[in-house]
């Protein structure tokens, strides 16, 4: 991975998880710098967005270790098989350095574009009113949505919702931004203007862990690239081996299916 | 005497000739226990539902028991059961401790009889309601560092009030007409007044249809009322077309 002396933002090591008998992840680690653009393709169901709500812990592992900038998140078996952080303050404060944009937005539908945007920042951060929306104004223009911060977000088109996830994601300064499958949702014509908001993201130096379908952009914008089949890391390393060279039959298959 | 023809002004007077102050104090009551009660089961109904979606085992069993009891009985027979078995119990227990026995505000002890019974159907309302929410929501409050207490007051409670509105008003008119079962109690509201006024006036039709019309604007007044509230809290929610 690029930028050897920058720091470690998230380390993840042999993350397994199991649904009951469906075990999904059978040991996966990643290792992500400041700076770092990750990426993770694969097949549906090969267990990469589940991979990516563990990292938050809106998905409980069954074993592995999770550390964020630095910080390793304390864990302690649960009766149901799965990992419980011991103390729930130590991942909520370790959440708000993850920015995490969701495949279906997930905006809080009773409050405007704004009030989504300050919501956390303000009752979670503890920023000034005034403070909060000064931020969000900055990073709505940013995404091309100042004019909307007064609408709600169900009248809205998906591209747009999304963009204003991201800003609302971006305005708790977040270390790293996870991304799982951000276009997914939405019709093809609405994917590029979502993905070019990521893409200026990825250009500024903002560290991401990316779940995707879109393989032309993961090859464009990452600087480490993991597929992912049935729970084990197939294939990895920078995007030109992956989709270029790949030792994998598989993932050779994979990226030419896709393309 | 009161002659049958009496003029329905008079009948309805404030003083000694006319019923207007004893049913207006009676409606007022009515009012006001239908308030109280409605509040205190709203209270009931949410800490229930939460208890009922997120509570242990045995807390689970207990509000289980408590919205299957309370809505299997008919509620003339509960407020009967509750008003004095627990009026009694109380100063059975209050002797028991030493005290003396005291006398039970009748006011009280309805607004909480009424509100013991419209908690448990607050709490299917708004269990139901919260389940409603899109997990998405809370979801992506758990995700930008919310606690659990903040999760629920600033995203839950809002989202789940579209969901909730149309059952919470069902039940304040509920409470409203069921202030009159209180009268079984021998406690005035609305009611009694107007049966006490219409035994002495003997004029039955004109009384009774007098307290139907003042029924109906509490209902009209609450109605306008949860329309309002409704497109309130519907506000970031298409129109249907």
């Amino acid at each position: 991975m690029a930028k050897d002396n920058s720091q470690t933002a998230v380390v993840v090591e042999d993350l397994h998880k199991s649904f009951g008998q469906l075990e999904v992840l059978k040991g996966v680690s990643l290792a992500a710098r400041e700076g770092d653009v990750v990426s993770m393709i694969g097949a549906s169901g090969s267990g990469k967005s589940t991979f990516l709500r563990c990292i938050n812990f809106l998905e409980l592992p069954t074993r592995g270790r999770i550390s964020v900038t630095g910080e390793e998140i304390v864990l302690t078996p649960g009766k149901d098989g799965d990992l419980h952080p011991s103390d729930r303050r130590q991942v909520e404060r370790i959440r708000t350095k993850l920015g995490m944009v969701f495949q279906s937005f997930n905006l809080w539908q009773h409050m405007t574009v704004l009030q989504n945007v300050i919501e956390a920042p303000v009752h979670v951060l503890g920023l000034s009113k005034a403070e909060a929306i000064e931020r969000a104004e900055a990073l709505l223009n940013k995404v091309g949505l100042y004019e909307k911060r007064d609408q709600y977000p169900s009248f809205l088109s998906g591209g747009q919702q999304q963009r204003a996830a991201i800003a609302r994601a971006l305005c708790m300064n977040p270390k790293v931004m996870l991304f799982d499958e951000p276009t997914s949702a939405l019709d093809p014509e609405l994917v590029g203007e979502v993905l070019k908001v990521i893409r200026d993201l990825a250009e500024e130096g903002r560290t991401m862990i990316l779940v995707t379908h879109e393989m032309k952009f993961a090859r464009d914008v990452s600087s480490h690239v993991i597929y992912l089949h049935k729970g084990i890391i197939e294939e990895q390393g920078p995007p030109k081996q992956v989709f270029g060279a790949p030792k994998s039959e598989r993932c050779k298959q994979f990226v030419s299916s896709v393309h | 005497m009161i002659l049958a023809a009496a003029p329905l002004s008079e009948l309805l007077s404030f003083g000694d000739k006319g019923y207007g102050d004893e049913m207006f104090w009676g409606a007022l009551r009515s009012v006001q226990i239908a308030f109280f009660a409605y509040a205190f089961g709203l209270c009931l109904g949410l800490a229930g539902a939460m208890g009922k979606l997120s509570g242990g085992r045995v807390l689970k069993a207990i509000l289980e028991g408590y919205t299957t009891l309370v809505r299997a009985v008919p509620e003339l027979v509960l407020i009967l059961l509750l008003y004095y078995a627990g009026t009694d119990g109380l100063n059975s227990l209050i002797v028991a401790l030493g005290f003396q026995r005291i006398e039970i505000n009748g006011l009280v002890a309805a607004i909480f009889v009424l509100g013991f019974v419209q908690g448990a159907y607050h709490t299917e309302v708004l269990r139901a309601a919260i389940q409603a929410v899109p997990i998405g929501q809370s979801e992506a409050a758990k995700a930008y560092g919310m606690s659990p207490f903040l999760r629920f007051r600033r995203i839950t409670l809002s989202a789940m009030l579209p969901n909730a509105i149309p059952g919470l008003a069902n039940l304040w008119l509920n409470v409203t007409k069921d202030s009159a079962l209180i009268s079984v109690v021998g406690f005035t509201e609305l009611a009694l007044a107007t049966r006490q006024a219409a035994g002495v006036s003997k004029q039955y039709l004109v009384l009774y249809l007098v307290a139907q019309a003042v029924y109906l604007c509490i209902s009209f007044a609450s109605g306008q009322f949860f329309n309002w509230m409704e497109r309130h809290v519907r506000r970031g929610q298409p129109k249907l077309a």
